[in-house]
C-alpha cells in the first residue's frame, strides 16, 4: 500500500495516480466508517460519512507536506470527519485514538452498500456544476468530452466542476 | 452517485497545483503587515527619539518579546492547520515571551522602590495602548483568517486563536515603535491584556468561519 508514492506523484499532476490513490483509500474509509457507526450504534448509513471524507481529503490534500508520512495524515481527517458526521446526527462521540492506529492496515470491505446516493444531493446544486458532475461522475464523460456536450470551453467545465464539488461539500457539511 | 463515481469526479478536479498552503499563509501575513504599518504611519507613527530610546533594554525587551511571540505562534499555527501534524516544541515556545517578561518584570521591580511600581504598571498611556494593539492587529487577522480557510484545522478555534496570538504580536511589536511607556511592568499588563483579546476574536471568528 504505497499511499504516499500515489499522492506524491498525484500532486505532480498525475491525474491516474490520485484516482489510483482515492481507489486504494476507499476500502479504509469504509472499514473505518462502519466502525465508527457500530461503536455509537447509529441509524446512519456509514457511506455518507466514506463520501465526505473522500470530498474532505480531496480538497484539503495541499495540507499534507509531502516529506511527512501520509497515515497520520489521512487517520486525523478521518477521524475527524466520522466525529463532525455523527455530531451533527445528534450523536455523542468518542471514538477512541486507538479505533484508527490499524485504519490503514485493515483488510478491504466488499462494499455490500456502497450504493449510497448522493445523487440525491446533486438538485441542491446550481444547475451548470450539477450538469458537469453528473456527466463526469455519472456518465463517465473526459473534462474534454464534457466540455463539447455543453458547448463550454474546458476551462468553464474544470471551474464548474471544482466549485460543484465544494458546494457538494458544504451539502453534506449542513452548511446550505 | 456512489463513491467509484465520486472519485472519477475528484480525480478529475484537479486544477494545475494550488500554492503551497505555507507560501499562502506567509503572502497574507506580509499584506496584513504592510497595511498595519500603513494604518501605522498614517496615524500614530514612531516615537520621537526612536532611535536613541532602541537602545534602552527596556525598549528593546518591548521588541523582543512580541517578535519572539510572532515566532513561536507562526511555528504553532503552521502545525494547527495540518491534520496529524504533531505541534512539537512550538507549543513550549509559546512560553518563550511569557518567560522574557517575567524576567524584565523582576528586574523591574529591584530596580525601584515599591511606592513606584504602581504608577510604572499602569504607564501614561495605558487605553491607548488597548486600542491601538488591537487596530494595527486587525488587518493582520482578517488577512491570515481569510487564507487559513485553505487549511483543514482540527480544532478550528484554537486554530484562530493561534491565528489572533500571531497577529497580537505582530501588532505589539509595530505599536512598540510608537510606545513611550517602557516598563516591563506595563507589558507585562498592558501588551498581554491586548494580544489576549485579538486572540479571544480570533478563536471567535475562528470557530465559525474554519470549520470544514
Amino acid at each position: 500500500m504505497e499511499l504516499a508514492l500515489l499522492m506524491r506523484a498525484a500532486n505532480s499532476g498525475d491525474g491516474a495516480a490520485y484516482e489510483g490513490f482515492l481507489k486504494a483509500l476507499l476500502p479504509v474509509l469504509r472499514g473505518f466508517a462502519r466502525r465508527a457507526v457500530a461503536r455509537v450504534g447509529a441509524n446512519i448509513d456509514a457511506e455518507d460519512i466514506v463520501q465526505e471524507t473522500l470530498i474532505a481529503i480531496h480538497l484539503k490534500r495541499q495540507t499534507w507536506i509531502d516529506t511527512q508520512p501520509i497515515e497520520p495524515w489521512i487517520r486525523a481527517i478521518v477521524r475527524h470527519k466520522a466525529i463532525d458526521a455523527l455530531r451533527r446526527r445528534g450523536h455523542r462521540v468518542h471514538l477512541p485514538v486507538e479505533d484508527f492506529e490499524n485504519l490503514l492496515a485493515t483488510e478491504p470491505l466488499t462494499p455490500d452498500d456502497a450504493h449510497r446516493d448522493i445523487e440525491r444531493h446533486l438538485p441542491h446544486l446550481p444547475e451548470r456544476q450539477r450538469d458537469v458532475i453528473r456527466s463526469i461522475a455519472i456518465e463517465g464523460r473526459s473534462i474534454g468530452d464534457t466540455a463539447r456536450q455543453f458547448a463550454m470551453t474546458e476551462g468553464a467545465v474544470r471551474v464548474a466542476l471544482h466549485r460543484g464539488v465544494a458546494s457538494l461539500a458544504a451539502i453534506l457539511r449542513g452548511e446550505t | 452517485m456512489n463513491a467509484d463515481e465520486l472519485i472519477r469526479a475528484l480525480a478529475a478536479d484537479t486544477p494545475p497545483q494550488a500554492s503551497s498552503l505555507n507560501r499562502s499563509i506567509a503572502q497574507a501575513m506580509m499584506i496584513g503587515v504592510v497595511c498595519a504599518l500603513a494604518l501605522f504611519f498614517a496615524t500614530i507613527g514612531p516615537r520621537p527619539g526612536l532611535a536613541s530610546a532602541i537602545h534602552d533594554p527596556r525598549v528593546i525587551l518591548k521588541f523582543l518579546t512580541t517578535l519572539s511571540l510572532v515566532i513561536a505562534a507562526g511555528g504553532l499555527l503552521l502545525r494547527t492547520i495540518r491534520p496529524g501534524a504533531g505541534r512539537g516544541w512550538w507549543a513550549i515556545a509559546l512560553l518563550l515571551p511569557a518567560l522574557l517578561i517575567a524576567l524584565g518584570a523582576i528586574v523591574e521591580l529591584n530596580a525601584f522602590p515599591r511606592e513606584m511600581w504602581g504608577a510604572r504598571l499602569v504607564g501614561r498611556f495605558a487605553p491607548f495602548c488597548l486600542v491601538c494593539v488591537p487596530l494595527l492587529s486587525a488587518p493582520i487577522l482578517a488577512a491570515l483568517l481569510f487564507v487559513l480557510r485553505q487549511g483543514a484545522p482540527i480544532r478550528p478555534g484554537l486554530a484562530g486563536a493561534v491565528a489572533g496570538l500571531l497577529a497580537g504580536g505582530a501588532g505589539a511589536f509595530i505599536y512598540a515603535a510608537h510606545c513611550p511607556d517602557d516598563s516591563p511592568l506595563f507589558l507585562m499588563t498592558w501588551y498581554s491584556l491586548s494580544i489576549a483579546l485579538v486572540t479571544l476574536v480570533g478563536s471567535l471568528i475562528g470557530r465559525r468561519i474554519l470549520r470544514w
